[in-house]
């Protein structure tokens, strides 16, 4: 008590933390992010957690809730071996996208960790998930708790009812074509478990009304009677198949002649899944930088105003610089782009532009250079924008310089690699648009759609995959991906590769 | 207001269940590999080997991926030094560091390099699952494990008996060192000159003085002794007995082979093959065994493991002598009504003339009633296959046993003719069998 009174502005003391320090810093730092960074966040929930649970959380794709599948596990054994061979760490923190946003904390954090890490998670994440549009369009964070909660136990009673291993299979096919899972341009209806329940129910009833073993014993109808009213039919169908559809899932979920009900639900958990992580996946520059960005002002803000002491600052610092460092791409320990330090750099870039303009900035931003409001212009990027817009708008040729990037040009048919830009005058664009272009998700996964199916006939799915740039699928995975195609579609399924002439450049065929 | 949770103390293992998942389905998978690893003959790398490192196909996860070798593309990458547009690297070189061939964030494989590494004792368990020998009727009667007290350390409690009074005594000794408990001799000292003193009948102020200080000290080290016991309970020690399992072996195996001249090379590869599957499997799968390892030309003898697969003997061929063997150590050492008895025998089918019919006499009059279980294999030559396919065609020793086999149900007969049958054959011998007639 006596330090304390002595050093009474600071808000703890040395690296043990307990529940009233944490309450207290998370006021302190409450305070900076609603008034000086006029944050807007879900209400927090924080959960305490020890290692063993943290590597719970990550196997089950940081899930608090998931339905079990054998892959979960895998990646349990494998974090697990990676942590127990001493060659990764755990993170600090995970956030859920949900509203209250949880937060879990490691309980092997010392005090400083705790504080940097309500900054970054339950303010900085907070806010990206509630303002960033792509969140607000394509997520319910409301809603995604109890959807799991749903989703679990949908899926643990059909494994009661229906088996382990079948229920296994099927997901086994969904999560292989979880990529191709996702509505990109069309916004998913809203879902909510009451509904969803409702609407299972319904469905389950209508199987039940309409089965009638009758069906069974109609006799064949006769050849040419009824051709005309066939064409008709199929044509009404194709067209309610709304091809091409590029949500495989979808498709199948909606048009397999094969699935029972209980399948068709169990892609549908698949789908949405996918569908919620698929923003995540679009932000992750955006969403790092801004938690990053948050953490580091408010931290200093907290200094600044003494309620941290120097020690404590020294290790947030440390840990700090160890989260955004970028090694150059001749460093043994390059792997690629570090999100966090891209982000953190551009935010910090786009406040030096805002408030400390030079001329090249005025030509590059003229709506935002000098504005002085660096905080609306933040939050206004974080609102609006995913990584390949963002990089697109806010990369300035100062930061190219300050991190020295080029353009790199590879192709497969040539021996070598060509240096195509670099960072002058004449590279600045090329490589501003090169990088988002490699953050566009888009691009970045194959365009994969259905072409065509003959419902009539042969009931044979085919699939076309746009290629670009000649760049085709790894040969191996993507057959294993068309027979769990096949097994989801029952009748055969063919898949084109069409590059940009048109032309075909491979087929293949489950 | 935050709210604050407490999860640290919810149960832990959440994703339990999908780890069991994994590791039945990854059980599978490594079953079919181990398998296929047997059936290809490298059984006896098996039992030398620690761990066999596994690849886990069936626990891949597809997806419609960007191969990384086709195409064109562009990376973008920090920390440019001296490069200018135009400038070429060549490929897999080291000027290019780790920088392209991981360009495009994300797309690693490191998953493809997952390897289980099983130790020796999974693997065989793996191996012998759905392998148990037959009709274990006796031995499950008997599986009453049987324990012998043995010296395992000392104890601080335990029954008066098993006190260890050198221990207990050391203990009294250091303690009483380290407190420093008064001697006896010290006492007597004191008391000595006390009653020196005390003789004297005009005491001086002096000696009063004297006397007064000597008693005071003679009462403090009285007290201290006393505080200070010469044994203290925390001084005891009791020998400690551990209960150790007694292995109560009460079932054996006996395994015959023929090692004469007629065998050839190939044919006691072929057995030893056998009998070292054998051989594991009963050591992994049944701790309470015995195993005799008999060994006949034209006259058999006991051998210990080592000399049965690894050393040659030459001569003619007469089974029974190995038979009329396993007679007499079943006389000498394993009674019938105690002991279940297996047996084992391989051989290329070469026999003397006369000897088969005494062999087909002798087990049917002595062996049998004795055994739980007879398997016979007959290494043969792989171009012979053919020609025995049916059970009726054979040598002489085949044709003979199979009068046995007719009469009694619990011999069993199967032909080897490459490494590749062994295990099938094996498989088929040792079978689970549904619940026979003896077991009800």
């Amino acid at each position: 008590m006596a330090r304390r009174t002595r050093h009474s502005n600071l808000l703890f003391d040395g690296s043990d933390w307990n529940f009233a320090t944490l309450s207290r810093t998370y006021e302190a730092i409450r305070e900076v992010a609603l008034e000086d960074l006029r944050l807007d966040t879900y209400p927090n929930q924080m959960e305490i957690i020890s290692s063993e649970q943290m590597l719970d959380a990550y196997s089950s794709i940081g899930m608090p809730l998931m339905y079990r599948h054998w892959s979960f596990g895998k990646h349990f054994l494998q974090e697990q071996h990676l942590y127990r061979k001493g060659r990764r760490g755990l993170a600090y923190e995970l956030v859920i996208n949900s509203n209250p946003c949880i937060t879990y904390l490691m309980e092997e954090n010392t005090m400083a960790m705790q504080a940097l890490v309500t900054a970054h998670a339950s303010f900085g994440h907070n806010h990206f998930f509630k303002n960033n549009y792509l969140f607000q369009q394509w997520t319910d964070a409301s809603a995604i708790l109890n959807y799991m909660e749903f989703a679990k136990s949908y899926i643990a009673r059909c494994e009661e009812k229906h088996g382990v291993s079948e229920v296994e299979s099927i997901l086994d096919a969904a999560h292989a074509l979880m990529e191709q899972a996702v509505f990109r341009y069309r916004r998913p209806p809203r879902l909510s478990s009451a509904q969803e329940r409702e609407r299972l129910r319904d469905r389950l009833d209508y199987e039940e009304r309409i089965f009638s073993d009758l069906w069974r014993t109609l006799p064949q109808r006769k050849d040419g009677e009824r051709n005309d009213e066939d064409e008709r039919e199929a044509q009404e169908r194709k067209k309610a198949l709304n091809l091409p559809e590029e949500n495989l899932l979808y498709f199948l979920e909606k048009n397999s002649l094969i699935l029972e009900p209980w399948q068709r639900e169990i892609l549908r958990i698949v789908r949405i899944v996918a569908q919620y992580f698929y923003p995540q996946r679009q932000t992750k520059v955006m969403n790092e930088g801004c938690a990053t960005f948050v953490h580091y002002t408010i931290m200093n803000a907290l200094f600044d105003a003494g309620r941290i002491s120097e020690g404590a600052m020294l290790e947030i610092l440390q840990s700090h610089s160890n989260v955004v460092f970028q090694p150059g791409f001749d460093d043994p320990r390059f792997s690629s782009f570090n999100p966090y330090a891209l982000g953190f750099a551009m935010m910090q870039d786009i406040q030096r532009i805002c408030t400390e303009p030079t001329s090249e900035d005025r030509d590059w931003f003229p709506d935002i250079a000098g504005n002085g409001d660096w905080r609306e212009t933040l939050l206004g990027a974080w609102a609006n924008h995913r990584d390949e817009s963002f990089i697109l708008q806010y990369l300035s040729p100062a930061l190219i310089r300050k991190l020295r990037l080029f353009v790199l040009s590879d192709d497969a048919a040539q021996p070598h690699y060509q240096v195509a830009s670099i960072h002058d005058e004449r590279g600045y664009a090329k490589i501003r648009a090169t990088l988002a272009h490699n953050y566009d998700i888009g691009t970045q996964q194959p365009n994969i759609q259905v072409a065509d199916v003959d419902l009539l006939g042969n009931r044979h799915l085919r699939l076309q995959h746009m290629v670009h740039d000649g760049v085709v699928l790894t040969e191996e995975s993507r057959d294993a991906t068309l027979r769990h195609i096949r097994r989801l579609w029952g009748y055969d399924v063919t898949l084109v590769g069409i590059d940009e002439g048109g032309s075909q450049v491979y087929e293949a065929a489950a | 207001m935050p709210n604050f949770i407490d999860r640290r103390l919810n149960p832990k293992d959440k994703s339990l269940g999908n780890r069991q998942r994994f590791l039945s389905r990854a059980r599978e998978e490594l079953k079919r590999v181990i398998n296929d690893r047997v059936k290809t003959g490298k059984i006896a790398d098996m039992d030398g080997e620690q761990s066999v490192p596994v690849p886990v196909k069936g626990t891949g996860e597809p997806s419609f991926r960007h191969a990384e070798s086709s195409g064109k593309r562009e990376h973008v990458l920090p920390g440019n030094k001296d490069f200018i547009p135009g400038d070429r690297l060549a490929k897999g070189g080291g000027g290019e560091g780790g920088g392209a061939g991981t360009g495009s964030p994300g797309f690693g494989d490191a998953e493809d390099d997952f390897r289980f590494v099983l130790s020796r004792e999974e693997v065989l368990d793996l191996f012998f699952e759905d392998l148990e020998l037959p009709d274990m009727v006796k031995l499950d009667l008997k599986e009453v494990v049987a324990y012998k007290p043995r010296r395992a350390g000392f104890a601080t409690s335990g029954s008066p008996t098993n006190i260890n009074v050198g221990r207990t005594m050391r203990n009294s000794y250091g303690r009483r060192l380290a407190l420093r408990r008064p001697k006896q001799e010290e006492l007597d000292d004191i008391e000595a000159e006390i009653a020196g003193l005390a003789a004297y009948p005009g005491p001086t102020a002096e000696t009063l003085l004297r006397l007064a200080a000597l008693r005071e000290e003679l009462e403090k080290l009285q007290r201290r002794r006393r505080l200070v016991a010469y044994v203290d309970p925390v001084d005891i020690r009791f020998n400690r007995f551990d209960r150790q399992p007694v292995p109560n072996a009460n079932a054996v195996m006996f395994c015959l082979m023929d090692v004469s001249s007629s065998m050839g090379e190939r044919e006691k590869d072929l057995a030893k093959r056998f009998f070292v599957l054998l051989h594991l499997f009963l050591k992994r799968r049944y701790e309470r065994i015995d195993t005799v390892f008999i060994r006949h030309t034209h006259e058999a003898q006991e051998v210990d493991e080592e000399t049965f697969f690894y050393s040659t003997q030459s001569g003619g061929t007469v089974v029974s002598t190995a038979l009329e063997q396993m007679r007499r150590i079943i006389d000498q050492r394993y009674p019938s009504g105690r002991w279940n008895i297996y047996a084992a025998q391989a051989s290329d089918g070469d026999n003397a003339a006369t000897d088969s019919e005494y062999c087909v006499d002798f087990l049917n009059d002595e062996l049998m009633r004795l055994c739980q279980y007879f398997a016979y294999v007959e290494i043969i030559d792989e171009r012979e296959s053919d020609i025995f396919r049916s059970p009726d065609h054979g040598t002489a020793l085949w044709h003979a046993y199979r009068e046995v086999s007719q009469v009694w149900p619990n011999f069993q007969m199967a032909r080897i003719a490459k490494p590749g049958d062994i295990y099938p054959v094996f498989k088929r011998l040792f079978a689970k069998q549904p619940a026979s007639p003896a077991r009800s």
